[in-house]
């Protein structure tokens, strides 16, 4: 054989892999110039990395309506691949801006931290569009290794160390399980490419071996979208860690591990969904139910919006639980409201994070009772947080309502009425707990009267982030317009 | 051999880094239970590796990221067990309690 041909190189399409590589160059950009700043000007790492987070958004845009693969089919740009490449994009822009101001007066190694976040977001951005379990698996420890040392940043306090090492342990040992999960279904399979390991997993003979290894793989992930009874790491790493890193948690890391069981779900082994399908209803139950129900009684406002977003994760898990390849339409629709929660859920999440943040800053505060009468010291923070709230309890006029209601209507579609109903009651038990705070903040008297400042930045992000949730829910075309069946 | 010794080795191993995890209440163990558990990942992708010959260097290039990705979580967690360490004079798991419910 000609030698020279030998080791041709393989091509590769870098234009699909644009946005990583441009956010990864963004990540090298702010490590590098933050060597150079001097102490005083290092919040300069912010502008940057938020110019690098446009220019990933700028790749993806420029992507937009292709499809394509490339790495031997390990990356596959389509539209579920580049609305969740958007979407942490969007998610990275809010978070920086809450983190400005936290990371600018604490001084805690600001340079080092927009590394770090923006190396977890490209954790994100790899996740959406990887279509094979070694791509999978590097995203996701991309996404999890540089948030843990993002949690333990505040190094003085035992609070932010203990939110780490909980958050690390449970972290690690979730990557654990689901590598043995990993390393059957390739032993059965004898590939890591999902389109083949989806192939030739049907026809498998050794059926509880598939079973063993599905479920593995599961419990691995269900770790790291904190779904109950493997959650409970979450509310004390969000409760310990600085809050803007907690808002990113919840979102862009919780995010990332539902685009990779979507991805393995609906790509991988949905033809042996029969068998997994009932694991995936006992924890949409389980997790919107005890969510719920310990939120009901939390005195913390990040603790509180910690239980509330294990509850959201349990109307994600509905969808994974309706997933039928034999009634390709039922199916088509679980995926889409999959996604169309996940964008709305992301939005509402970081705003209700970022109102708490706020508050924080100038009250120092995080307990429940101080937000009594807010409406009274600052109406314009009072009115976004009960935006945010009224969103996240799915009622109108804001675009949560939409989301739930499109899950809720693919488990009608589907026939699964039992968990429909279970979505109902759980929905009402939240309303409960969100709406308290609403009432707290408009109808009970503050106890000192000290009007609150918010921030110019993070009020025009709050701003922009209500005002597309209340558009969303006057248009949601827009939002259903994203959601898309090419990963199907 | 057959494949099967390996698999029932790697199951051994990760048995024990689970029983490890659970039971030890120093993190430095817990660390090296979890190293287990990675490991017997590796003998697993090695094995299937071997078992399909021409067609299976996938599982061998998945084990060197397994390898490369256990090193670098370890190296984040022994900073924080250092960490704690050094705020409070123990790594004992069962002392970190400071948040419940």
């Amino acid at each position: 054989m000609d030698l020279a041909q030998a080791i041709a190189q393989p091509s590769v399409d870098w234009h699909a892999l644009s946005p990583d590589i441009v956010l990864a160059a963004a990540a090298c950009m702010v490590l590098i110039a933050d060597l150079f700043l001097p102490e005083e000007s290092k919040w300069l790492a912010m502008p940057l990395s938020a110019a690098g987070i446009l220019g990933t958004l700028a790749a993806v845009v420029s992507l937009a309506g292709e499809h394509r693969t490339t790495l031997g089919g390990a990356v596959e740009i389509d539209t579920f691949a580049l609305v969740f490449k958007g979407l942490f994009c969007v998610i990275g822009l809010i978070v920086l801006a809450m983190s400005f101001g936290y990371f600018r007066s604490g001084r805690y190694y600001q340079g080092e931290y927009y590394f770090l976040m923006l190396c977890s977001l490209l954790g994100g951005v790899v996740i959406s569009s990887a279509r094979e379990l070694v791509t999978l698996f590097i995203a996701l420890e991309l996404i999890s290794i540089p948030a843990i040392i993002m949690t333990a940043l505040r190094k003085a306090d035992v609070k932010s160390n203990e939110a780490a090492l909980k958050f690390f342990l449970f972290s690690v040992l979730s990557t654990a399980v689901m590598l043995y999960g990993m390393s059957l279904v390739y032993g059965i399979t004898g590939s890591t490419k999902l389109d083949e390991i989806r192939s030739s997993i049907a026809s498998s003979a050794d059926e509880p071996l598939v079973v063993l290894s599905v479920i593995f793989v599961v419990i691995g992930f269900a770790f790291k979208i904190s779904a109950v009874p493997f959650h409970f790491w979450a509310p004390d790493t969000y409760e310990g860690a600085p809050s803007p890193v907690a808002a990113f948690l919840s979102t862009a890391s919780k995010i990332g591990g539902f685009v990779g069981l979507l991805v393995l779900m609906f790509r991988a082994f949905p033809e042996v969904a029969d068998t997994w399908r009932p694991a995936f209803a006992v924890l949409a139950t389980l997790t919107m139910t005890v969510g719920n129900l310990i939120a009901l009684r939390q005195q913390h406002i990040i603790r509180l919006l910690a239980y509330s977003g294990i509850a959201q994760s349990g109307y994600v898990l509905v969808t994974l639980a309706l997933i039928d390849p034999s009634r390709p339409e039922a199916n088509a629709q679980a995926l889409e409201s999959a996604i169309v929660y996940l964008v709305i859920y992301g939005i509402m999440d970081l705003g209700a994070f970022a109102a708490a943040v706020a508050f924080a800053r100038k009250t120092g505060t995080y307990f429940l009772s101080d937000y009594a009468g807010l409406w009274r010291r600052s109406p314009v923070l009072a009115t976004l947080m009960a935006g945010f709230l009224l969103s996240l309890a799915g009622t109108p006029p804001m675009a949560g309502a939409w989301a739930k209601l499109f899950v809720f209507a693919a488990a009608i579609n589907s026939e699964v009425y039992w968990l429909a109903a279970v979505m109902g009651v759980n929905a009402v038990i939240a309303a409960w707990y969100y709406l308290a705070v609403v009432k707290r903040m408009f109808l009970d008297s503050p106890e000192v009267d000290e009007p609150i400042e918010v921030p110019y930045l993070l009020r025009a992000t709050m701003g922009v982030a209500a005002f597309a949730l209340l558009a969303v829910f006057i248009y949601p075309a827009f939002i259903t317009s994203l959601a898309d069946r090419s990963l199907l | 051999m057959p494949v099967s010794f390996f698999l029932v080795l790697s199951a051994l191993l990760f048995s024990i880094g689970i029983y490890g995890v659970l039971a030890r209440q120093h993190a430095v163990l817990v660390l090296l239970s979890i190293e287990l558990m990675l490991n017997a990942v590796n003998i697993n992708l090695v094995a299937f590796s071997a078992m399909l010959q021409e067609a299976g260097l996938g599982g061998q290039v998945f084990a060197l990221f397994v390898i490369a990705v256990a090193a670098a979580e370890v190296g984040v967690g022994l900073a924080i067990v250092i960490l704690i360490y050094r705020n409070r004079q123990s790594v004992d798991l069962d002392e970190l309690d400071l948040m419940k419910w």
